[in-house]
């Protein structure tokens, strides 16, 4: 697969001169050190290769836009390398220069200008860009008049005119109603079919796992992590549950995945199992058999608080089920240290045939973002398997009863 | 070089279509739109017309013409307001399209093109308002119109190497923009638009001895109001003086483009 992008020691820093003379100086080649430097990206290196779908997670201000900003050229780096094999379009900047004083079709013109287009190629792909936005008439009015949802269809289809070999996707989407939404998506994963490579900014771990074939998480201006969406996407969780004096594990597993494991460890799980109704421990499990979820809870400290979440995931890491004791009304207060709770979670496993995992969490409230005591993801693998009802698709058991009646 | 100016040529049609969406946006929803252009310089004109013709107009020797100041004032602020117009906006092209830098990538090179584009179209319909009243009024331009085409790349030159030094160093000194106003109004005074050099005593007439677009307009006059060849000399030092401030404009930018959008 040869690469579209490929970043090499890529690193940013904004320079504070003290005196604007001295930047002055530097144009003409006087040597003036910095007062000041601050690097908001340090080498950074990854390729992209052709078709694939990237997605940056990273927390606000982990350089995650200053990234994308120098890939698509309107930052220079300050050192290191951006080589970019095809053309670049970002629905980033979905938008911007739009004029108010100008029709939408005065403006698509402009913007595809913009783009580096001649105006025989936007002339040629005028038509398809009026049909894409699906604006009517108000496509030769002033885009003064328009709501935002009409600038923003109008924007998304020029930006998306001419297929790109990169493509740069950012929250910018989760703007627009539904249909158009579902619209955009169609068109990108059409992109991707015909070897458009996605670079995608979320932070929901949903699209990231839904649609990239590997994350890159970015901390402090450094890639922390680079591989499979579920992993970074785990270690992400992690990292934003992250606190003082807590540590951070990742393990790989027999099965080849890996585990993370973060928290202050004041608390943390011991042993996981799953039980059938006999207590026997098992793994692999029928559609609708009830089970039992036990989880041995080690107490390391003394804890006002203690909450258990768990949260059954899928193959892809895409939620499934979860809950915590807190929303159940559980929650255990003044638990001392040598404590060891056993919390058995009973219920009937509706989930259709596949492999899942259950993450853990020990926490003081009803959301790890506080108190995190231990965090654990893939601590359980196990795997449903359909024994004893009719055949069907889906993660979930729904069983239907259906009636026909043949109408002649 | 050659590659800065190549891709300005790639995005050729970009700087038309911007040009012409520019004065469009400029205008949009004004009901006399794009003669605001012209009655803006004609305005002033007319007041100093009104108010100095009796003082200024016997000071004009050997022009007949009983509208001879009004014409010499008009020949001036030809010149004057394409030089201001080009200077203002090259002055806050970078900070004013700051936006658009930092999120999409274009050759930036194209900015300064789009800012003389405009310039010139709007300096050219006040030019063809100009010729026309000079013909109500019974002033028929001569041959020497002809240098005119000349004049207006030598002052297109001063002003925009001018205004990229000045436009540039803005972005990070924002203190420029401000001074700028000031420096402006002095400086339509050290030329002669309003006034003739001969009512200058002569210590002032060193100062605008110094003064390049007191050379300019001095050409403007001669060719539009005299009709005769402009004086070459000084007219070739301020050129080669132009080239020299627009490759520095150049230069600067050139070198200050990575850094700009970071401070934008």
């Amino acid at each position: 697969m040869p690469n579209v992008l490929e970043v090499n020691g890529l690193g940013k820093a904004f320079r504070d001169y003290g005196s604007e003379f001295k930047r002055f100086a530097t144009w003409f080649g006087m040597k003036v050190k910095p007062r000041d430097e601050h690097w908001v990206l340090r080498d950074i290196s990854f390729a992209v290769g052709r078709g694939e779908a990237i997605g940056i997670v990273g927390q606000n201000g982990a350089g995650k836009s200053t990234l994308l900003k120098l890939i698509t050229r309107t930052l220079m780096p300050s050192e290191g390398t951006v080589a970019v094999h095809g053309r670049i379009a970002a629905i980033l900047e979905l938008g911007m220069g739009f004029s108010a004083d100008l029709t939408g079709r005065q403006n698509v013109h402009h913007a595809a200008g913009l783009m580096g287009f001649s105006r025989e190629q936007i002339d040629t792909a005028m038509p398809e860009i009026e049909a894409f936005a699906e604006i009517g008439d108000y496509f030769d009015e002033h885009v003064r008049t328009y709501s935002s949802g009409m600038q923003m269809r109008v924007a998304f289809s020029v930006a998306t005119a001419f297929r790109p070999d990169i493509l740069i996707v950012d929250e910018a989407l989760s703007v627009g109603d539904a249909y158009f939404q579902h619209k955009c998506f169609k068109r990108i994963k059409e992109f991707r079919e015909q070897g458009t490579s996605l670079m995608i900014v979320s932070h929901d771990s949903g699209a990231i796992q839904g649609l990239c074939d590997r994350a890159i998480l970015l901390n402090q201006g450094r890639v922390l992590q680079d591989g499979d969406p579920v992993v970074v996407m785990d270690a992400y969780n992690a990292l934003i549950a992250e606190r003082e004096n807590s540590t951070m594990k990742v393990e790989r597993l027999e099965t080849g995945q890996t585990q993370t494991i973060s928290g202050s460890l004041e608390a943390v799980v011991d042993s996981i199992a799953l039980h059938g109704t006999d207590g026997e421990a098992i793994e692999f499990i029928d559609v609708g058999q009830d089970i039992e979820l036990r989880v041995d809870v080690d107490v390391r400290a003394d804890i006002p608080r203690l909450v258990l979440g768990y949260m059954i995931k899928d193959r892809l890491g895409q939620a499934v089920f979860g809950t915590n004791t807190h929303h159940t009304g559980q929650v255990l207060e003044n638990v001392r240290s040598g404590d060891r709770v056993a919390y058995v979670a009973r219920f009937r496993m509706d989930l259709g045939p596949g492999t899942y995992s259950i993450s853990t969490a020990l926490v003081s409230s009803d959301t790890h973002l506080v108190d995190n005591y231990e965090w654990r993801d893939l601590a359980l693998i196990f795997t449903v398997a359909n024994h004893s009802k009719s055949h069907f698709v889906g993660t979930a058991w729904i069983p239907p009863k259906i009636e026909m009646n043949v109408l002649t | 070089m050659s590659d800065l100016l190549r891709a300005v040529w790639r995005y050729r049609h970009f700087i038309s279509s911007s040009v012409r969406n520019d004065l469009k946006a400029r205008f949009a929803r004004s009901r006399l739109g794009a003669a605001w252009m012209i009655l803006q310089p004609l305005a002033q004109v007319a007041i100093y017309s009104v108010v100095l013709s009796r003082v200024m107009g016997a000071k004009l020797p050997g022009i007949t013409n009983e509208y001879a100041y009004s014409i010499y004032l008009m020949s001036g602020m030809l010149a004057w307001s394409l030089f201001s117009e080009v200077v203002t906006r090259s002055l806050t092209l970078f900070v004013d399209n700051g936006n658009l830098m930092k999120k999409i990538f274009f050759p930036r090179a194209t900015l300064p093109f789009i800012a003389v584009g405009s310039a010139l179209v709007s300096n050219l319909l006040l030019l063809v308002a100009t010729l026309a009243i000079f013909a109500i009024v019974g002033h028929m331009p001569t041959l020497a119109l002809a240098w005119l085409p000349l004049l207006v790349a030598v002052l297109v030159a001063f002003s925009l190497g001018l205004g990229l030094v000045l436009g540039v160093v803005n972005v990070f000194v924002r203190d420029v923009g401000q001074v700028m106003t000031v420096v402006f109004q002095l400086w339509f005074w050290v030329t002669p638009i309003v006034y003739m050099p001969s009512i200058l005593p002569g210590g002032f007439a060193k100062v605008i001895a110094a003064n390049p677009m007191y050379y300019v307009v001095k050409a403007y006059q001669d060719v539009l109001l005299n009709g005769r060849t402009p004086d070459l000399v000084p007219l070739t030092w301020t050129a080669v003086g132009s080239l020299v401030l627009l490759g520095l404009g150049f230069l600067m930018f050139r070198r200050a483009a990575p850094e700009m959008v970071d401070v934008l």
